[in-house]
């Protein structure tokens, strides 16, 4: 894909992502707006999968062990034809197909997160297992900046350092807000790039919502290959790309009423329509 | 009723020794199968399955939560994982993760957890699990494994290495007296009846096995005839051979090196108070922690001796014979 078609795509993600929170009536929006960047580099470029075989053995691995975010992962997964658009509407409502948290069940889903800090150890053990077979793909994993205060993340940390999966590409979406408040009045983590670089990762900052940028630092981290694995600091906004949910202060998960929904999806066509005339379409 | 060969005496092989056996033996016929331990196998007795197998067997250090997640993330990659620690570290201390990650994931998890209860001796209260098997038994389709006999360990080890969800085994890693005969065939679900007699039936799993054996001799030698009964596993319990003893005997007695909060004497007590509910006494830990000692001064801190189980089938046949 093109920078110009990851971008439309992820305001289509946005889009769809708006209208299934808005069909529950609310929901986890915040941190699902601040990772539909990188969402959709990811599914529009990066990984290899196949929607027909969501469990196709030669695919690329996601764990979004932000399981909060799920919705952001369903919006792209239906938008790419693992199960039908309708689900969408059906988000997190009783006896549905998309449960709010990541889950297994899902086509397209390959872990089960919600209970923060497992999903790295799930995607160090999917990683280490490829590389004791001599598979060569690419585990990818999104973590919450709030999700670091786990324990279980320093765990894997240095797991993943200790067994060099250079096959592990970890994410760490920080929009510097938990649930409680701001990341530094809750629990200060200090610099968590340099964190990672003293558990033997190779780690880096980057713009978490600018495709061009995601992109180059992504494909970067897949030719490295130099015995660590990769953390990627994503420097985000919460509630990104949608400017009156990105002022709400307390936006992490939040009522989502039609007139939200409204004012949203037209500010997101209005971006959309700058974007078209950008690269020249009228 | 299976015929057994318990005599009281010296083990043939120790359950560490079997258990690195039935490991290498994995390793063999299926190269997908992983033991995952966290920093205990020098005393399980499996570094040099470390050293011999590095595509197979690896160390997680002293995680036991990012064990489960990496056992879990594993299966999904196609292996097949064991993961050991000691019982209170490999299910108290990492039950979030056994519960999400392996249970509700639906991933293919065994979980070996040794020297449980009173098994702990010296390390003391904080290593020793009076719980383990209650906890595991929530979890659904979980299967609980009360480890009686190395045979029945080798067996199940292998058996379950397809089996969908969390396969929790709980075991001493020496001094388990040999039960059963080698041609012993055991299966997930399905009890062993090791001895018959129309008075009492008790049912005892794990290192209480052999002590309701003994028990039932001495009973025996009094004139009064026990069934004994070999759950095998815990969960899913033998409803069928517990329900047909119960009606046959009347009265029951559970013995198990676990409280008698959720563990067997629970698990039985749930299914008979909706089947066939008889009277019930249950030999096991009652709602205490652990404490330093050795094996036997802690079987008689927490009455998990011969002549407790004695003294409470005594008391069952007090309760028929006055009508109460």
């Amino acid at each position: 894909m093109s920078i110009k078609e990851i971008e439309l795509f992820a305001n289509d993600i946005r889009r769809n992502l708006v209208w299934a929170i808005g069909s529950k009536g609310g929901g986890h929006i915040g941190g699902c707006l601040s990772i539909c960047d990188l969402i959709a580099v990811l599914y529009g470029e990066v990984m290899n999968y196949d929607p027909n075989t969501p469990n196709w053995q030669e695919r690329d691995y996601l764990v979004c062990s932000k399981g909060h975010a799920a919705p952001a992962l369903y919006a792209a997964l239906a938008l790419k034809g693992f199960f039908p658009m309708e689900w969408l509407k059906e988000l997190n409502r009783a006896g549905t197909n998309l449960p709010g948290h990541s889950d297994r069940k899902v086509p397209g889903i390959d872990a089960t997160t919600g209970s923060l800090g497992q999903g790295l150890s799930i995607a160090c053990g999917i990683a280490h297992g490829l590389k004791v077979q001599g598979k060569n793909q690419y585990v990818f994993c999104i973590t919450g900046d709030g999700e670091n205060d786990e324990g279980q993340i320093w765990e894997a940390a240095a797991y993943a350092s200790h067994y060099h999966l250079e096959n592990l590409i970890m994410f760490l979406d920080w929009n510097k807000k938990q649930i409680d408040g701001w990341n530094k009045e809750v629990m200060q983590l200090g610099d968590l790039a340099e964190k990672y670089r003293a558990f033997g990762w190779n780690s880096s900052v980057i713009n978490g919502q600018d495709i061009a940028e995601i992109r180059q630092s992504i494909h970067k981290a897949v030719d490295i290959r130099n015995g660590h694995p990769t953390m990627i600091l994503l420097d985000t906004v919460k509630g990104a790309g949608i400017s009156c949910i990105e002022k709400i202060e307390n936006n992490h998960c939040i009522g989502v009423p039609d007139s939200l929904v409204k004012e949203s999806l037209e500010e997101l066509e209005a971006i959309r329509m700058q974007l078209k005339i950008r690269y020249g379409e009228s | 009723m299976e015929r057994i060969i318990y005599t009281g005496g010296k083990p043939e092989k120790e359950i560490f020794e079997v258990f690195s056996e039935t490991m290498e033996e994995l390793f063999r016929e299926d190269s997908s199968v992983a033991y995952i331990d966290a920093d205990l196998m020098a005393s399980m007795r499996t570094k040099d399955l470390w050293e011999k197998y590095p595509k197979n067997v690896f160390n997680t250090g002293i995680q036991e939560a990012n064990m489960v997640g990496v056992a879990g993330g594993m299966n999904l990659a196609g292996l097949k994982p064991y993961i050991h620690s000691f019982a209170p570290f490999a299910v108290r201390r990492c039950f979030d993760q056994i519960y999400v990650t392996a249970g509700y994931a639906h991933k293919s998890v065994r979980i070996i957890g040794s020297e449980p209860g009173i098994c702990a001796t010296d390390n003391g209260g904080t290593h020793m699990t009076f719980e383990d098997m209650a906890l595991i038994r929530t979890i659904p389709e979980a299967c609980v494994i009360d480890v009686s006999d190395a045979k029945m360990f080798r067996q199940l080890l292998k058996k379950t290495k397809e089996r969908k969800g969390v396969t929790y085994f709980r075991t001493p890693r020496r001094g388990l007296l040999d039960i059963y005969p080698s041609e012993t065939v055991f299966e997930v679900g399905k009890g062993k009846l090791l001895r018959e007699g129309n008075d009492v039936t008790i049912i005892s799993s794990g290192i209480m096995v052999s002590t309701a054996l003994q028990a039932a001799k001495a009973l025996h030698e009094m004139g009064l005839e026990v069934n004994v009964v070999d759950p095998v596993t815990v969960k899913p319990l033998d409803t069928e051979l517990i329900e047909m003893l119960a009606r046959r005997t009347k009265a029951i007695v559970t013995v198990e090196n676990h409280s008698i909060i959720g563990g067997l004497g629970s698990a039985v007590a749930e299914i008979l108070s909706e089947s066939y509910p008889v009277p019930i006494e249950r030999v096991g830990v009652k709602d205490q922690f652990g404490q330093v000692g050795n094996e036997e001064f802690l079987r008689e801190q927490y009455s998990l001796t011969i002549e407790e189980i004695i003294e409470r089938v005594k008391k069952l046949l007090n309760g028929k014979n006055t009508g109460r």
